[in-house]
């Protein structure tokens, strides 16, 4: 375990690297769902606001 | 015939929304499997390279960031251009789902290229052809992403923002053969190359599974945005009072 730890050495080197790669993941799943989130919430307000006729209340499709 | 209804659902935002969120499923979970499968080969199932040791498994990390660096972007570029030329907004909102995703993975191509340098070359940077047109790429990243939020007008934006795009493509293949072009301090490429893969396969399997991964991932997280997306350039559409 240790020495996989280790990587001969250039642990230093590799293990930033997939920890970075790890937060860039991350960073991209979390901005992606806030993306969608927050269109969606904003979409539904202005549906809300929308002329009756032209979109079903927002509340009934809870 | 057949075609054509295809393409036409293609410019329906509600069909759109839908597809996106049923195919997101079926990236986003093969995605996470290949990449657990590809990153345990690369860190503990492949032997350390004969001459940079255990330092070369970067290599697992860094080839896909900069493969989907530059997918992204030919993907932005040429959704770009179809909303340019038949005035698709929905293609325009691809370029923009796609250009934060692109982004992340050139500056992940750089931080770990720099990181393999280090140890490898005895330098974190050098302004050489390879490094400098993958800087620059992740700068037209940068500039397409300022660029749109200079508007407040989406479709304003996505006009403007998409002739940088369109004119930033012509990077992509200077990045991929400035190794061959220029005398570069970066190695040439490993898998896609004459006489098939300079690597055994218990090197090269893994690579490919990290190579599907991040593919993959860039799907799933496109889905996502797509969907935001679509919903910011609906404006007084129906269906928007009948999200889930």
């Amino acid at each position: 375990m240790e020495d996989f730890l280790n990587m001969g050495g250039y642990a230093r080197f590799v293990w930033p690297a997939y920890g970075l790669a790890t937060a860039v993941f991350a960073w991209n799943l979390w901005s992606a769902i806030r993306l969608h989130t927050q269109a969606r919430e904003q979409a539904r307000r202005r549906a809300a606001t929308l002329p009756t006729g032209a979109a079903r209340s927002t509340t009934e499709n809870r | 015939m057949a075609t054509w209804t295809w393409f036409h659902k293609l410019a329906s935002p509600p069909h759109v929304y839908r597809i996106a969120g049923q195919l997101l499923p079926w990236f986003a979970i093969p995605a996470v499997a290949l990449l657990a499968a590809g990153i345990y080969g690369g860190l503990v199932l492949a032997p350390p390279d004969y001459q940079q040791g255990d330092a070369f498994r970067i290599i697992y990390v860094h080839a896909p960031s900069a493969w989907l660096s530059l997918m992204c972007y030919t993907v932005m570029a040429v959704a770009a251009a179809v909303g340019l030329i038949w005035r698709m907004k929905l293609a325009h909102a691809l370029a923009a789902a796609t250009a934060p995703i692109g982004a992340s993975f050139a500056l992940l191509c750089l931080a770990t290229g720099s990181l393999w340098g280090r140890p490898m070359w005895g330098t974190w940077w050098e302004w050489e052809a390879r490094l400098t047109s993958q800087l620059l790429l992740f700068f037209l990243y940068l500039g397409y992403m300022a660029l749109r939020a200079a508007f407040d007008d989406l479709q304003r934006a996505d006009r403007a923002s998409a002739l940088l795009a369109i004119v930033g493509v012509v990077n992509v293949p200077i990045i991929h053969f400035s190794v061959y072009w220029w005398h570069s301090l970066h190695q040439a490429s490993t898998v896609l190359r004459k006489g098939g893969p300079a690597m055994p396969m218990s090197m090269l399997t893994p690579l490919l599974m990290c190579f599907a991964g991040f593919t993959l991932a860039y799907a799933a997280l496109a889905c996502v945005r797509l969907r935001g997306e679509v919903l910011r350039r609906e404006r007084q559409a129906a269906w928007l009072g009948e999200l889930e």
